[in-house]
């Protein structure tokens, strides 16, 4: 059982913190040599030397290990941070970056864009499906919000059933577009839904970072008021906490930040559950602490997952957002009946 | 006399779409005394509770802490200045003990929370008070009713506050926690805290508060000493039960005893 002998300091926050930095750039580093082509960090220098012969080395390492790997540790970074904050706003274990529909959302906005063959916005680094994900997963927060919205405090219990009610009216209209399209799209259609990170350059990062980190950031900074929240709204209340704004700004932080990454990986799951659950088990429940590792450990864990996927079954790949169900399935369960023992 | 420490000025509550809770209440609260309120279910001892701490805003009325209307001052700023618990707070996540009363330095702290050398003098000084040194260590969630109740006790007091409300602290405990968290409370009074709280328990009350506040449907029925409020054809009105008021022989405050059902007039 962990014990806590001491008090979070802020010398103890920025160790773990810098711990935490140190293994997130060496994973990093790893899986950019991790794939089909072997690419080693020979060739990083012969690179840096101008060597003409290693053109093809630089374009897989530059144009489409570098991007990935990055898209990898930002995308599985926020989702598990997401799913942290899900967890502590709806004060369910269960929670996930998926729980209110968002995803759903987004999948009905990309299937829709697939389906019709819709153009996207001209200019821009937006492809159409990266657009109309993302365009699906904003309308379902504003629609949450809008229902769940109330004068005094901003109810969880209305926001879980508002975001189940609208991921299932969601998950039927993907099925009747699905039924109404073309065949030959189907393949299309279920490929982005097994979520995946296979980019070509750096246009999906520039889509998403300037939506990203500023949720992260809002995300991050309201921690403290988090913890708080977990003893009870009228106690976290009686402390000092704006309860609902702070409820109102986790959810469209966490759900906007879920919405621009499922928008470029498609909806992956898993990382939002058991990488906040893994790290709580092994570092406290305490926010400011806890979302700050999800950041690096769901980015490892995703960029990890996303070397094995793209090497397991070479020369083809498996989508990760299949990999992540399958590697983190079981180990959540062995995790939960040792805890249940 | 001097100045009251909370004033709850001609205060009336209705819950959206319900009737009044409250009606016309006026009161004040002193500080360094213990005031107990008590009365029926319904009668509005929680909602009284709430406008105090300033989670439910009166319609019309006000309350003044410090000369100074409690919603016209920021969330954090008040918690400094006043305590609430709530009635078996949610303990989610497994907090230790040491962190569940470190949470109280809330409002004292800027954003992250990190707590100075003084914060958690004023953390270990609250787990010492409290008897609650010797759980730091261990996980909220595992610890007795009346151990956590002593805990969110040194939580609140963490929180520097020079008024306390408390929500039924005592609901959950058996007679010697109950009388230890009354004892404790009391003690805390005596350096000069105002301490209110809500109980059912009307003989705890009268043995260790200084005023009691009895509400009926409502309103205020009476407000005074424990003597002038235990008063029997007071409290058996207001209860609807024939009850007889005795003193009690060991601490010779007032004390109430059923002595028969419920009257009919009940029903």
């Amino acid at each position: 059982m962990r014990r806590t002998e001491r008090y979070l300091s802020a010398g103890r926050f920025a160790g773990v913190l810098a711990a935490g930095v140190a293994l997130w750039l060496a994973a990093g580093a790893v899986c950019l040599f991790v794939g089909q082509a072997s690419v080693g960090p020979a060739d990083v220098v012969r690179v840096l030397w101008g060597d003409q012969e290693a053109s093809r080395a630089a374009n897989v390492l530059l144009m489409l290990r570098l991007p990935r790997v990055l898209l990898g540790l930002l995308a599985g970074g926020g989702l598990a941070v997401a799913g942290a904050v899900f967890q502590a706003l709806l004060r369910n274990p269960l929670a996930t970056p998926h729980t209110l529909g968002v995803s759903s959302a987004a999948a009905l906005g990309a299937v829709v864009a697939i389906c019709l063959g819709l153009p996207g916005p001209s200019g821009g680094p937006f492809t159409a499906v990266q657009f109309f994900a993302l365009a699906g997963g904003l309308l379902d927060v504003g629609v949450i919000y809008l229902l769940a919205r109330r004068k005094e405090v901003f109810s969880p219990l209305k926001l879980l059933l508002a975001g189940v009610t609208m991921g299932l009216i969601c998950s039927a209209m993907i099925m009747f577009v699905r039924f109404l399209s073309d065949p030959m799209k189907l393949v299309v259609v279920d490929r982005w839904l097994m979520g995946g990170l296979d980019v070509h350059g750096f246009r999906s990062l520039a889509a998403v970072l300037p939506i990203v980190l500023p949720a992260l950031a809002v995300l991050l900074t309201e921690a403290n008021a988090m913890n708080q929240l977990s003893m009870g709204e009228e106690m976290a209340a009686g402390r000092g906490v704006d309860v609902a704004a702070v409820q109102k700004e986790a959810f469209i932080a966490g759900s906007i930040l879920t919405a621009a990454i499922v928008s470029v990986a498609g909806p992956i799951g898993f990382v939002g559950l058991i990488v906040p659950h893994l790290l709580r088990s092994l570092f406290g429940p305490d926010h400011r602490l806890l979302l700050f590792l999800c950041f690096f450990g769901g980015g490892v864990f995703l960029a990890a997952a996303d070397a094995v996927a793209r090497s397991v079954v070479a020369p083809s790949e498996l989508p990760v957002g299949v990999l992540t169900a399958m590697l983190g399935g079981p180990f959540f369960l062995v995790l939960l009946m040792r805890r249940l023992r | 006399m001097e100045a009251p420490l909370l004033s709850v000025e001609g205060c009336s509550f209705a819950y959206r779409g319900g009737d009044f809770r409250l009606q016309g209440v006026s009161l004040d609260v002193p500080s360094g005394r213990v005031v107990a309120i008590v009365g029926p279910n319904g009668s509005g001892k929680s909602t009284l509770l709430r406008l105090m701490a300033g989670l439910l805003r009166p319609d019309p009325g006000r309350v003044l802490l410090e000369g100074r209307a409690v919603h016209s001052m920021s969330r954090k700023r008040l918690a400094r200045a006043l305590a609430f618990l709530p009635q078996e707070p949610e303990t989610s996540f497994g907090f230790a003990v040491r962190e569940v009363v470190a949470m109280g330095r809330y409002p004292h702290l800027g954003t992250f929370g990190f707590l100075a050398a003084r914060d958690i003098e004023v953390v270990e000084r609250a787990l010492h008070e409290t008897a609650a040194a010797a759980l730091a260590s261990r996980p909220f969630s595992t610890l007795s009713g009346g151990e956590k109740q002593r805990v969110l006790i040194a939580g609140i007091l963490a929180q520097e506050p020079s008024l306390m409300l408390l929500d039924e602290p005592t609901a959950a405990l058996d007679i010697h926690h109950c009388y230890e968290v009354l004892d404790l409370l009391r003690r805390l009074s005596r350096r000069g805290i105002g301490i209110v709280l809500v109980t059912h328990d009307l003989n705890a009350a009268a043995q260790f508060s200084d005023r009691l506040i009895l509400l009926a449907a409502g309103r205020v029925a009476r407000a005074g000493t424990p003597a002038q409020v235990m008063d029997q054809g007071l409290l058996s009105a207001v209860y609807q039960a024939d009850v007889r008021v005795i003193e009690n022989p060991v601490t010779l405050t007032p004390m109430v005893i059923l002595t028969g059902k419920a009257s009919d007039e009940a029903n």
